[in-house]
């Protein structure tokens, strides 16, 4: 199953290389990951997504845990929270028919265009993943010419939050 | 008080008292390798390989429950003490490894002698970090003590740039008293309630076994734990780093468990109701086939490591804390619920099988004419009275000598459970008998592992440590050899040493006693030759054996508990078939 795994980090040098080396070297999936500094600077926070059975996803945590940089961590799915990504897509357009089409769809899905030349658009969408691995499909494979996506974020729903 | 950063690093071992740095010099660690040869109180001890530094920096550390404290250069200096590093890390030993580094300027400009150390340490450490400013460097080997030696503890990397000792720099100096690192909390108590469950189970079972691993041995918890099996009067079985956390020779100890271990361990961990685990792992070499392993068990782990319970093997009942607390809560408990005593009655059944199972007497052999591996060890026990710190290298001789000797202690047995290191031996010995100049220390070695670090024969020389080297000399990696034999149909693929030196004359050559022992009736009087006529010297004793013995008994790969090779003279004696107790 699918996680999203925050993490506060110490903001210190070889913390993100001790977080990557440990899934490389335990074998653990990394689907995306995703680092920057929070309100306090002394710490950066990750949001990692992972998928494994329940062993693996309690000694992905655990082992997590036992790194020294690592201040403190939460597997946001397991209760309510948000997940948003961002992607910036170049799409090619050329023709009124398609460049009308390509708009319609960047409407639908709340997106932005960002650029315009004569023969493409980039546009920025912003959503859960899912929805946006549904706006490149609409958009057809044909037409992509470039996509750049952050992996999610994620945050928990209510006033609790992932703080020391 | 302004110090250099050289000053500081000398200064800060000093708070931390530090007797011995294990260390070898090089262009970084020039400047520490100064403000050290300026004072009198961290005695410096230099080998011949870095490798050798860190099993001598473990091999102190195991015996004496201190961190072992390394100096090594960059580059080579640094990946030469890796293997040690790795080693430590595996079997949990607190150790403070300085590495040198070339000057921060020329960090990430493949200078000479640079490499990155603390890249290349990353997986194997508990922790590890760069020094890149000489303020910070007090606090930072105050942190990589406290790191090292709480918690489960490991070995920790510091990496310092040559810059930051420059001896013409001097800061202000406070060695810090104390540390906190809100990151790093290490669990003490254990859940109480956890523990009251753990202790009720135990009591309502009919077939209880302790499975003691070396989290006792490095939580210093060796006599709860023996309070606890006494008032429990359950069977007690340790694992090979657990040897000694509970007297091999006590009342109620049936011996190691796992691959090697005896057929009553095995057989009461298959059919056992309920296992505590203190400080084991339940590492593959213990559990065999995993979906085999104690199928009618309940268990509770006792662990300080979180990350170690339910990894391999699912916990009914964890709990998470330092074992000495824990235990004495354990106890604290079973005095509140009134539980004073075994309760024989209710385990007289158990033992009553545990003692069918010891009636075939596994670990019996058949003497030859020939010398075996096995009365070696039983004759070391007998002539240093089963007292000796015992060190060992990686192989048959190291199942032998956790089989026959009967550890009576803590930290009396020390050797590569985890990591598997060849050439660990003769370099912790060192380590071990400058802890203790008064003991009897001997390193149970073959041909094979003693020639992986067999340099250190020259710093034993320098520093007068008068260890006992015992070679099992079968000319074969044996364990390789017995592999070969069961499972590749005796195809000894590159198991045979060849061209193997004259280990009497070479142990000369480095300025020791060689005695060569080829006939068991010789066996005894040369070995007290060796501890007794030459008690202050190095003796290399290199014993011819019988080349083809095996070690029995043995779990091979894919089998349960249930399923052991015995010897071939105990294989006929026996029915090894599981009973049905479900």
């Amino acid at each position: 199953m699918r996680h999203i795994i925050s993490v506060l980090v110490e903001n210190e040098f070889g913390a993100l290389s001790r977080i990557a080396g440990l899934f490389s070297a335990r074998g653990y999936n990394i689907e995306s990951l995703n680092v920057a500094p929070t309100q306090d600077d002394s710490m950066s926070r990750m949001t990692i997504v992972t998928s494994g059975t329940d062993d693996v996803i309690e000694q992905i945590t655990k082992q997590l845990n036992k790194l020294i940089d690592v201040i403190k961590l939460t597997d946001l799915t397991e209760s309510a929270h948000i997940e948003r990504e961002m992607m910036l897509i170049k799409v090619a357009a050329t023709g009124a028919e398609r460049r009308d089409e390509v708009k319609r769809l960047v409407d639908i899905f709340r997106g932005k265009v960002m650029d315009v030349t004569d023969s493409a658009f980039t546009i920025e969408v912003t959503g859960a993943a899912s929805k946006l691995d549904a706006f490149s499909a609409t958009l057809g494979e044909e037409g992509v010419i470039e996509v750049v996506r952050s992996g999610p974020l994620g945050i928990g729903r209510g006033d609790k939050a992932l703080q020391l | 008080m302004e110090l250099s950063g050289g000053q500081i690093i000398v200064e800060s071992l000093k708070s931390e008292g530090v007797e011995f740095v294990f260390g070898y010099p090089g262009g970084s660690v020039l400047h520490i390798y100064d403000a050290l040869s300026q004072q009198d109180d961290v005695k410096h001890v230099l080998v011949r390989h870095e490798q050798g530094a860190t099993h001598a920096a473990d091999g102190y550390a195991r015996c004496t429950g201190k961190p072992g404290v390394v100096l090594v250069t960059s580059g080579p200096g640094a990946t030469n003490a890796v293997t040690g590093i790795a080693t430590a890390y595996t079997d949990s030993i607190p150790m403070v490894v300085l590495t040198g580094q070339v000057p921060l300027k020329f960090v990430g400009s493949d200078a000479f002698q640079e490499c990155d150390s603390v890249g290349i340490t990353r997986p194997i450490v508990k922790h590890n970090l760069m020094v890149k400013r000489v303020e910070d460097l007090g606090a930072a080997l105050k942190k990589a003590f406290h790191i090292a030696t709480t918690g489960r503890p490991g070995p920790v990397v510091v990496d310092i740039p040559k810059n930051i000792t420059d001896p013409s720099i001097k800061v202000a100096f406070d060695y810090p008293t104390s540390v906190d690192i809100r990151s790093y909390r290490p669990a003490i108590k254990g859940h109480s309630g956890q523990i009251r469950k753990a202790a009720e189970l135990l009591l309502a079972a009919k077939r209880p076994i302790l499975y003691v691993g070396g989290g006792v041995v490095q939580g210093n918890a060796s006599e709860e734990l023996r309070a606890l099996a006494a008032r429990l009067g359950m069977p007690v079985t340790c694992t090979l780093m657990g040897l000694g956390a509970y007297p091999g020779k006590g009342e109620h100890s049936i011996g190691m468990l796992g691959m090697h271990g005896t057929y009553e361990a095995n057989m009461a961990m298959h059919e056992a109701d309920v296992i505590l685990s203190a400080g084991a792992r339940f590492d593959d070499r213990v559990t065999g086939e995993l979906d085999k392993f104690a199928p009618y068990a309940k268990i509770a782990h006792i662990d300080v490591d979180p990350s170690s319970i339910s990894k391999t093997v699912k916990a009914d009942i964890p709990i998470v804390g330092q074992m000495q607390p824990v235990l004495e809560e354990m106890l604290r408990i079973l005095d509140e619920i009134g539980h004073k005593a075994p309760d024989t009655e209710q385990l007289k059944p158990w033992w009553e099988q545990v003692a069918r199972w010891q009636a075939l007497d596994c670990l019996s052999y058949t003497v030859k004419d020939k010398i075996l591996p096995q009365q070696v060890i039983e004759t070391l026990y007998k002539v240093t009275n089963g007292d000796a710190i015992i060190t060992s290298d990686v192989g048959q001789h190291q199942m032998f000598a956790a089989q026959y000797y009967q550890f009576n202690r803590p930290r009396q047995w020390l050797n590569s459970g985890g990591l598997g290191t060849m050439g660990f031996g003769l370099p912790a010995a060192i380590g071990a008998q400058l802890a203790f100049p008064d003991s009897q220390v001997a390193c149970v070695t073959g041909e094979a592992s003693i020639m992986m670090c067999i340099q250190e024969l020259s710093t034993a020389l320098q520093y007068k440590t008068p260890v006992k080297v015992i070679n099992l000399n079968n000319r074969y990696m044996g364990m390789v050899r017995q592999w070969q034999e069961m499972f590749y149909d005796k195809r000894y693929s590159m198991s045979y040493v060849e061209a193997l030196p004259d280990l009497v004359t070479m142990a000369e050559s480095f300025g020791h006693i060689g005695i060569r022992v080829t006939k068991p009736e010789d066996l005894e009087a040369a070995m007290q030759k060796a501890f007794v006529e030459h008690k202050d010297r190095l003796v290399f004793m290199d014993i011819e054996i019988d080349q083809e013995v095996n070690v029995y008994p043995m779990i091979a790969n894919g089998k349960g508990h249930h399923e052991m090779l015995l010897s071939p003279k105990q294989a006929e004696a026996t029915n090894a078939e599981p009973r049905d107790l479900a």
